[in-house]
């Protein structure tokens, strides 16, 4: 079986700052797939490679067989990848119910006409998006703030609609920058249980960077150590977290 | 307060959200078509005058509020349109046909100018539809043949179906063909509004990362928004020019675009109320302020500038103390009224919970 998602040798810089370092690693089907390591380590960069933000210098990444560097970051979504932000990036003057039916814009089937017009074909669409993006707010338990404002939410409610914006896609591959980054104990355990039910119920592959530990090893089934944008070890929770050369980094690094 | 019981999805798709506010749209309605039997001719005029800004703003809402791309060149739409309009019926084309032809005309215009408009930003965009706006001014003067230049030209006398409509000689036909033209644009906006591409505008305007993310086309999303808005924009600029009568070079400038943004800044930005709100005071500022001049008995003196200082004083009152226009303070009003007396203090306190810094990583 070939893996979901492929990257291999990726490498990019920024100026004179390798941010992702000769990088290859594989996420296969219904894992949950953890890269971890200190700040500044490239793993947003790697997000963004693949969500084909940037174009890597050099390496070859592919999703499912299709190469994702043929394809523009508008495209991305469309083959089933939907990803959540380190630093929230929600429509903020908007509805919670109106971010998550953006997430719906890939299974957008009407035209600008018949939008203007609100055919009935317009209004079974929008009913059907609406249908599954309840489904999603129901899932997360967003009931309370479907009609606010973003703008006026708390941060640990916004990650939730982040996430649930990203599930409104109906991806394969879910990735998420630091879920439970800034969030509270209890907000942090209902991330775990939902990004366990993801995977479980949903089927969804997560592919997700995060720096709580504890989070990363309770819900993934491998994990990467990332130091200076190159692979430090992979393995199993356990596996990378005793590691001599891990435990050297983020000594070294003087960051948790 | 309402409180809405929800049986389907079908009750937030719809156009009104309940019984009453039909009613009260219904009623809106009705005393619009009826207003020439209740209100002199003046008036009326008065009011035809601030239905075409309000339907011009809708056009410049839809980018500005909407999509978030400032536009200080849209009296550039407006003169397309007024021109395509007044050239097409003088080929012969009925009303029925050059005006929407007009509109059309004018979206593709307007898509074209936004090929290289989407690539700019903020400030820059704003600066390069300034160059737009001047630039209007001298191809209608060097497109002379077709314009008449700076001897400007006449708006014909519309026909429908037989009926003559002229602003001076039959003002309340003309109002009714106003009247027309704004609830259909009003609902065509609404209808995007509840639609897949204009939350994907919304998208654009809030965050072009995320919606990139979301698997939305910036480039064909603001190109879309681009036309539309210019659509709109045209037929208000034909209405203008059927309005004023006569037009030249000059009726288009750059002072009728600054006042268009100024005006959906005013009115609310992002909203269709913002767009009638902000109508209501370019449309009266300049009545009003005459009044207060007879009133301080400086009736005679001729102040140049006075209309457009005051403009822009109210404009900055309002971006330091009001940023959602008339139609935010409104809202407020509202809902203390709803929740009497139960409103909070902070209750419109935006919380501060993050700091957007580094945007991507
Ligand atoms: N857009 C950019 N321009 C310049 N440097 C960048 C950019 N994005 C990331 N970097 C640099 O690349 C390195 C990796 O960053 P990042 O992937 O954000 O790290 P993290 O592992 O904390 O998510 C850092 O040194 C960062 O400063
Ligand atoms: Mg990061």
């Amino acid at each position: 079986m070939s893996a979901l998602l492929d990257i291999r040798n990726a490498t990019l810089k920024f100026g004179g700052v390798v941010a992702v370092n000769d990088l290859s690693f594989t996420v296969e089907e219904g894992e949950v797939y953890a890269i971890v390591g200190p700040n500044g380590a490239g793993k947003s960069t790697v997000f963004n490679l693949i969500s084909r933000f940037y174009d890597p210098f050099s390496g070859a990444i592919t999703f499912d067989g299709n190469n994702l560097l043929d394809r523009k970051a508008d495209e991305v979504a469309d083959l089933g990848i939907a990803r959540t932000f380190q630093n929230i990036e929600l429509f903020e003057h908007a509805t919670v119910l109106q971010n998550l039916l953006v997430g719906r814009h890939r299974h957008r089937r009407t035209t600008l006409v018949e939008e203007m017009l609100f055919t009935p074909r317009v209004r079974r669409e929008e009913k059907r998006h609406r249908e599954a993006v309840e489904e999603v707010i129901d899932f997360l338990d967003l009931q309370p703030y479907r009609n606010k404002m973003i703008a006026g939410l708390p941060y640990g409610v916004r990650k939730v609609v982040e996430v649930g914006r990203a599930l409104a896609t109906g991806p394969r591959l879910l990735l998420l920058d630091e879920p439970a980054s800034g969030l509270s104990v209890e907000e942090t355990q209902d991330m775990r249980w939902w990004i366990d039910d993801i995977r479980k119920q949903m089927g969804i592959t997560v592919l997700m960077v995060e720096h709580d530990m504890g989070l990363v090893s309770g819900v993934s089934d491998r994990v990467l150590a990332l130091a200076d944008g190159a692979k430090l070890a992979e393995g199993t929770p356990a596996e990378v977290q005793s590691d001599p050369a891990v435990i050297e980094a983020y000594l070294g690094a003087g960051a948790a | 307060m309402r409180i809405h019981f929800k049986t389907s999805y079908e009750h937030d798709i719809r156009l009104f959200a309940d019984w009453w506010s039909f009613f009260v749209y219904a009623a809106l309605i009705v005393v619009a078509v009826a207003l020439p039997w209740i209100m002199d001719e003046f008036y009326l005029g008065e009011v035809t005058n601030v239905l075409i800004w309000a339907i011009a703003g809708l056009g410049l809402m839809l980018l500005t509020g909407q999509t978030g791309q400032a536009s200080l060149g849209h009296a550039a739409f407006l003169a397309v349109g007024c021109y395509a309009n007044v050239i097409f019926m003088e080929l012969g084309l009925p009303f029925l046909i050059a005006f929407p032809l007009a509109g059309i005309v004018t979206g593709i215009v307007g898509t074209i100018i936004a090929i290289p408009a989407i690539r700019m930003h903020g400030i820059y965009l704003a600066i390069a539809t300034i160059a737009l706006s001047i630039l209007t001014d001298d191809l209608i003067v060097l497109l002379e043949p077709i314009t008449n230049g700076v001897s400007g030209k006449f708006a014909p006398t519309i026909t429908i179906f037989g009926i003559e409509i002229e602003r001076w000689t039959t003002p309340d036909r003309f109002y009714w063909l106003v009247l027309a033209v704004t609830v259909l644009c009003t609902l065509a906006y609404r209808n995007l509004l509840r639609a897949p591409l204009g939350r994907a505008m919304a998208a654009v305007r809030d965050s072009e990362v995320s919606a990139t993310a979301m698997g939305v086309h910036i480039a064909r999303t603001k190109a879309a928004s681009f036309g539309i808005s210019c659509a709109i924009t045209g037929l208000a600029g034909a209405l203008m020019g059927f309005y004023a009568g006569a037009f030249n070079n000059e009726t288009f400038s750059i002072v009728i675009s600054i006042t268009l943004l100024m005006m959906i800044v005013i009115g609310g930005l992002g909203s269709i109320h913002g767009a009638f709100f902000g109508a209501v005071v370019v449309a009266f500022l300049p009545q009003a302020l005459s009044i207060a001049k007879d009133s301080i008995g400086g009736g005679s003196v001729a102040i140049p500038g006075l209309e457009t200082g005051v403009f822009g004083l109210i404009l900055i009152l309002f971006i330091m103390f009001e940023p959602m226009g008339i139609y935010g303070r409104w809202m407020k009003i509202r809902i203390w009224f709803e929740l009497f007396p139960f409103a909070r203090k902070d209750m419109f306190k935006r919380q501060k919970s993050y700091l957007k810094t580094e945007r991507l990583r």
